[in-house]
């Protein structure tokens, strides 16, 4: 028998918890406050690659203001942040780079691919050194089609991302990577190879979409 | 300006040994340009970038061509004599086009505000013979275009300063926009494929079902 607590159970029933909110006593579970704290102090990634990164930018700035959603401090460096934001078009010799700043990033770390070049190729897909999605190196929390993707669609992804975190039980088999010792925390960097990158994709992350002929 | 066939007669007076050509040009722009032989291009781009009338001192832009071996088609009518009554006859000519690798410059003159003329100098072939002379020392913003141009294409610049790939990673062996480039099989569902899509498809799905 599991002995463990299911999380159901730690909730306080929400008809007490409006009654002692009347009298000024807030109650929340360490989980609840945890992953508030976290999904409202995202730090992405300052990096770009191409067009759809100038939508990140325009997200950003006063008209969209990515502040309102806690996410408006963009660091230079990979140590500092905690979501990555891929933000246009991947290329074969550009991939090696961008899984070493995602190995380098701290834990617990998040990962939007925005636009179509960033979750599939894109209108380049079948050019000769475009890699086709960067979930073939990474896991991916949320993809962003458009090309670009206008900044609200960015929102989106972002608001679907607290929502994502917000619900990450702290316990458990589903408890996330960063609280599992046996979760992989780096990802394998891919080598240039002499006609492709080496290996072609990351098979722990990336399975090929399984076809289905009639 | 002067036309290109002037251009090429005082060329061939200034630089005897140098074999030239006009290549013609059926499109509507009707552009010709001249092909030059190796040998003497560097010769050639000197004399049309220090000549007083030409002053070709800027080169817009170099970029490759892939000419794979073909069997070319030509139809000719042919009179013929059938039952001592003359009928025209279509007759289908085949010629054997040799490979080459093709660099095109398009040459401009800032100072005297005219342009373009347009260079063309072809390799002897496209497996070993894919040497050419680099035309860097003379217009400087050909350094970039020309590793461009060997790195997708693979034409050697003999006197390039700094020849290395541009694009493409260092140890990558193909060059992508060769004719005959073969890209990686890492094909994947594709819901609405046509024309070369399609058909990797078609050669992806016989290979799926062969395993």
């Amino acid at each position: 028998m599991d002995l463990r607590v299911q999380p159901q159970n730690y909730f306080v029933d929400e008809g007490l918890k409006n009654e002692l909110q009347k009298q000024g006593v807030f109650t929340t579970t360490l989980e609840g406050i945890y992953n508030w704290g976290r999904q409202n102090s995202i730090w992405p990634l300052q990096f770009g690659l191409a067009c759809c990164a100038i939508e990140m930018i325009a997200t950003t700035m006063a008209r969209y203001d990515l502040a309102r959603f806690g996410a408006e401090v963009f660091r230079p460096s990979p140590r500092q942040a905690d979501l990555m934001i891929v933000a246009g078009t991947v290329t074969k010799k550009m991939a090696p780079q961008v899984v070493r700043l995602y190995n380098q990033m701290a834990e617990p770390k998040y990962v939007i691919a925005m636009g179509a070049c960033a979750i599939s190729g894109g209108p380049f897909k079948q050019g000769y050194n475009v890699l086709k999605g960067i979930d073939r190196y990474i896991p991916v929390d949320v993809h962003i089609p458009g090309c670009p993707p206008r900044p609200e669609a960015l929102i989106h992804a972002f608001m679907t991302l607290q929502q994502k975190i917000s619900a990450q039980e702290l316990t458990g088999v589903n408890r996330p990577r960063h609280l599992n010792a046996e979760a992989p925390s780096e990802f394998v960097v891919p080598k240039f190879g002499e006609h492709d990158l080496e290996p072609p994709s990351n098979p722990s992350v990336w399975k090929p979409a399984a076809l289905t002929r009639a | 300006m002067e036309t290109l066939e002037q251009i090429k007669s005082r060329l061939t007076h200034a630089l005897p040994g140098a074999r030239m050509e006009i290549i013609p040009n059926d499109s509507p722009s009707g552009q010709l340009s001249l092909l030059v032989d190796g040998a003497h291009a560097v010769a050639v781009a000197k004399f049309l970038r220090g000549d007083l009338e030409l002053r070709l001192d800027y080169c817009s832009n170099a970029t490759g061509i892939d000419w794979p071996e073909a069997v070319i088609k030509t139809k000719i009518k042919k009179k013929v004599v059938v039952d001592g009554a003359e009928k025209e006859v279509e007759e289908i000519l085949e010629t054997l086009r040799s490979g080459c690798l093709e660099v095109v410059y398009h040459l401009y003159s800032m100072t005297k505000k005219h342009g373009p003329v347009i260079l063309r100098l072809r390799t002897e072939n496209r497996t070993d013979k894919t040497q050419l002379p680099s035309l860097t020392p003379v217009w400087r913003s050909c350094e970039f275009q020309e590793r461009e141009i060997f790195d997708l294409y693979g034409i050697g610049f003999a006197g390039h300063p700094d020849l290395r790939r541009i694009l493409m990673w260092y140890g990558f062996k193909d060059f992508p926009m060769r004719k005959d480039y073969v890209a990686p099989d890492d094909f994947e569902y594709e819901p609405t494929p046509h024309d070369e899509v399609l058909e990797k498809t078609r050669q992806h799905s016989a290979r799926e079902v062969k395993l």
